[in-house]
């Protein structure tokens, strides 16, 4: 029986991909293991091989094709002694039930939202009144939809080519071109003085990247991702953080850290932790973690130039996302300034990162019960801008934070405190901390799901403060 | 893979036919001299206030490796670089860091080289190349790859000292580092400073392995033992060290035999080896006994050109403990400043 060749997820969060290249034509006989086509995602391009033997009978998805979803059928494989005519009973085949499930439970993200005054915006959630925004760049300003991941490659490149002593290392950040295909391109432009690909040694490297700051280089150091930094932990508080304290001001480490931080999709417990709350609570560091592609680009710039070290944690499955960004030769974002995402009167709920994605979301659905939620997005977690928090809440009395880390710790526990310390006589009702649940990452599909923080949970938190 | 073993037979008194440093100028030998005797004596002065309560909390004294930084020392070069574990005190002396701002740190004084705010493990001069003064067992070792790193990068031509102890040998980070350091070609000269005991655990109790710098042949990188009782020894093992890493031949190994005469800090129970031991090291293999024989047998100097160099040494020391003791404790705004950078910092 004829069987159907199904568009491949080749990474736990790929929806789509490029069809490259076919490698084989119809008629060709293929074996288990042959290649049949390089199909690009995302992350990177990659071969696709045959599992079942057998005659390829047609092809249905031309070379050159984007955004092939997952699990569409992209050639017809005949088996021996069948011919083209068993091609139309192959439809029978393509169900692949627990593949089409996977997908379903894959992360469905919301359109990504475009800051709705900048001029190119498309405005795709604009049901709500247009949220205005802290202006981070002059109105009028040519923008530029780009993904997150383009925008970090973009920063980092400016800014290498701003000083010589901007440096790359990591692992696979050359020649792989990435694990995440954020430093794709960079080899090539900077070579492999200041793209360093390192051994797995996470420890090892992130002393030396030290050392090298101590010595008057800008280093930034990629973790494959934030899960790795573990491993170099007394490196990134105990050399990098403490050193200008202990030297009296002499000599510190001007110097970023960066990777995707938190959980991505179905990738279990070890690689799917929210750093933001350990490393917040470290004086002489600096934590950044954007949402935006803007903020991503311009915070990195910031966060290059920054003379401390500086934590930026990126979120994989925010590398794909697109937003608008300005066109401009020098566009920066200070660091400790947050931004008010959405306007509103009623609740301030405040996030940072991807749960800027349930914040929004919640936003947008409240609206339609007519609670107007101002959205605050931190940005920068360390320094935290509590100034816009507290004057947020003078004018709605009521907070809800938003972050997929765990409960005990949180950012939005911090949050609580300074609210309950410095805006006590403001507040209406109890501030409500939405998290990730109590729990390590699970991996099953549906546990995973309820393991984060969702978009009616925040909705419920709103609910609760306005008693609604 | 070549490596070389020096002699570590004992003092200095051998039966060498030329008299030992009888090719080296005299200047250069009481220069030994003064120089560990200015370690000793400051930090049997810090001891003292460390009994006074002047100086709190760890104090790691240096006392019997003398000959280890100041024989480095005189094979690196202006501009080289060096970092350390907390065992500082020597390594910043023997550097040319002002022994008043290395004692009124020990005392927590705004004096200090760290304005009071590091205390005696955690002391820097970007002025002097020092940089620190690590309390973490083993991660200033990947730092001091990571300064050579930066040399390399710069093409500077500068060579870092990368030191640290047996105890520090058997950490992860260090093998990490050294593989890294070995691939990259970087210019920098592990020391390990085998002074037998990591805090009271033996080296015998730590580890099977016969030698600790051979494993770094496991990286290809090359090595060698030194008696580290012997200034000269260790000047001349040095001079290769650096010469190798100046070469861009990348890093090397200095396993440099000494001997911690005081406790691992102040409150050493002592229990994990006996008097005698010590004792005997004192007699027979003392870095400063040595070279003041070779001193005085090779006619470099008289009896009372060394108590002349003494006595300057004296002084020295006094000065930087009256020093300390005088030198205001930091205003309490200091609780709150250097804790972020409001500028790039600028490499010396």
């Amino acid at each position: 029986m004829a069987t159907e060749i199904l568009m491949p997820a080749l990474s736990p969060t790929m929806e789509e991909g490029t069809l490259a290249k076919w490698l084989v034509k119809e008629g060709d006989t293929v074996a288990s293991g042959d290649i049949l086509a390089e199909i690009e995602t995302d992350k990177a391009t990659m071969e696709f091989e045959a599992v079942d033997e057998g005659t390829v009978g047609k092809i249905l998805i031309d070379e050159g094709t984007e955004g092939v979803k997952v699990n569409t059928p992209i050639a017809v494989l005949l088996e021996e002694g069948e011919d083209a005519s068993a091609i139309d009973s192959a439809g029978g085949n393509t169900g692949d039930d627990a593949k089409a499930e996977v997908k379903e439970e894959t992360k469905a993200e919301p359109k990504d939202t475009v800051p709705a005054d900048s001029p190119a915006a498309s405005s795709p959630a604009a049901a709500a009144p247009k949220p205005p925004r802290t202006p981070d760049w002059p109105e009028g300003t040519e923008t530029k939809t780009t993904t997150v991941r383009e925008a970090l490659r973009d920063a980092m490149a400016e800014e290498m080519r701003r000083e010589d002593n901007v440096f790359l290392m990591g692992e696979e950040v050359g020649e792989y071109q990435g694990a995440y295909k954020i430093s794709q391109g960079l080899l090539d432009e900077f070579g492999p003085k200041r793209v360093v690909d390192t051994p797995i040694t996470e420890h090892g490297f992130t002393g030396i990247a030290v050392g090298a700051a101590f010595g008057g280089l800008r280093p930034i150091v990629e973790f494959m991702t934030f899960n790795f930094a573990m491993q170099a932990m007394d490196q990134i508080i105990n050399s990098a953080a403490k050193t200008l304290y202990m030297s009296g001001g002499q000599m510190g480490a001007p110097m970023v850290f960066r990777g995707p931080n938190g959980a991505a999709a179905r990738v279990g417990a070890q690689h799917s932790q929210d750093y933001a709350a350990w490393f917040m609570q470290i004086p002489g560091l600096k934590v950044v973690m954007p949402y935006s592609a803007a903020d991503a680009k311009g915070l990195m710039k910031s966060a290059i130039r920054d003379p401390n070290p500086v934590i930026f944690l990126e979120n994989e499955i925010l590398y794909g996302r697109s937003f608008e960004v300005p066109v401009m030769d020098d566009f920066t974002i200070p660091l400790g300034k947050a931004r008010i995402a959405r306007e509103g009167t009623d609740v301030t709920i405040v996030s940072f990162g991807i749960g800027m994605t349930y914040a929004l979301e919640a936003a947008e659905k409240l609206a339609a019960d007519g609670i107007e939620a101002e959205v605050i997005d931190l940005r920068t977690i360390r320094p935290m801008d509590t100034d816009a928090i507290i004057e947020s809440v003078k004018k709605t009395n009521r907070c809800v934070t938003v972050e997929e880390g765990w409960p005990q710790g949180s950012v939005g526990g911090y949050i609580s405190t300074v609210l309950m310390q410095e805006a006590f006589d403001h507040l209406d009702a109890p501030v409500i901390n939405c998290t990730g649940k109590d729990v390590p990452m699970p991996y099953a599909a549906n546990l995973e799901k309820h393991a984060l923080v969702t978009t009616d949970e925040v909705v419920e938190a709103v609910r609760k403060v306005t008693y609604k | 893979m070549a490596t070389r073993k020096t002699s570590d037979t004992g003092p200095a008194k051998g039966s060498n036919p030329a008299p030992k440093g009888s090719n080296i100028p005299a200047d250069e030998l009481k220069h030994y001299y003064r120089e560990m005797l200015l370690i000793r004596r400051f930090e049997e002065k810090a001891g003292q206030l460390y009994g006074m309560g002047l100086i709190g909390g760890f104090c790691h004294l240096y006392i019997g490796q003398e000959a280890v930084v100041v024989g480095l020392e005189a094979a690196a070069e202006e501009g080289d670089k060096r970092v350390t574990s907390y065992r500082d005190h020597g390594h910043m002396l023997a550097c040319g860091m002002d022994p008043k701002g290395v004692m009124a740190e020990l005392t927590g004084r705004e004096g200090g080289y760290s304005k009071g705010k590091g205390g005696s493990m955690h002391m820097f001069s970007k002025e002097k190349h020092f940089y620190g003064g690590h309390g973490i067992v083993g991660a200033q070792v990947p730092i001091g790859a990571g300064l050579a790193f930066a040399d390399k990068y710069l093409e500077n031509g500068r060579v870092t000292f990368s030191y640290f102890g047996d105890g520090a040998a058997n950490q992860g980070q260090v093998y990490e580092t050294y593989n890294m350091a070995q691939l990259w070609d970087l210019p920098v000269v592990f020391v390990i400073e085998n002074n037998q005991y990591a805090m009271g655990t033996s080296v015998q109790r730590s580890t099977k392995s016969p030698s600790l710098w051979e494993r770094g042949a496991a990286y290809g990188i090359k090595g060698e033992e030194v008696d580290g009782m012997d200034v000269l020894a260790v000047k001349e093992a040095g001079e290769r060290a650096v010469k190798h890493c100046r070469e861009g031949k990348g890093p090397y190994i200095l396993e440099i035999k000494t001997y911690r005469y005081r406790g691992h800090s102040m409150s050493d129970p002592a229990k994990y080896r006996s008097r005698e031991e010590v004792q005997k090291m004192r007699e027979e293999r003392d870095p400063i006994e040595q070279i003041r024989q070779v001193l005085l047998s090779g006619q470099h100097a008289t009896e009372d050109d060394l108590k002349a160099i003494d006595k300057e040494i004296k002084e020295i020391v006094n000065e930087s403990a009256e020093f300390s003791k005088e030198s205001p404790e930091p205003a309490l705004e200091e609780l709150w400043t250097d804790i972020y950078a409001k500028e790039a910092p600028q490499e010396a």
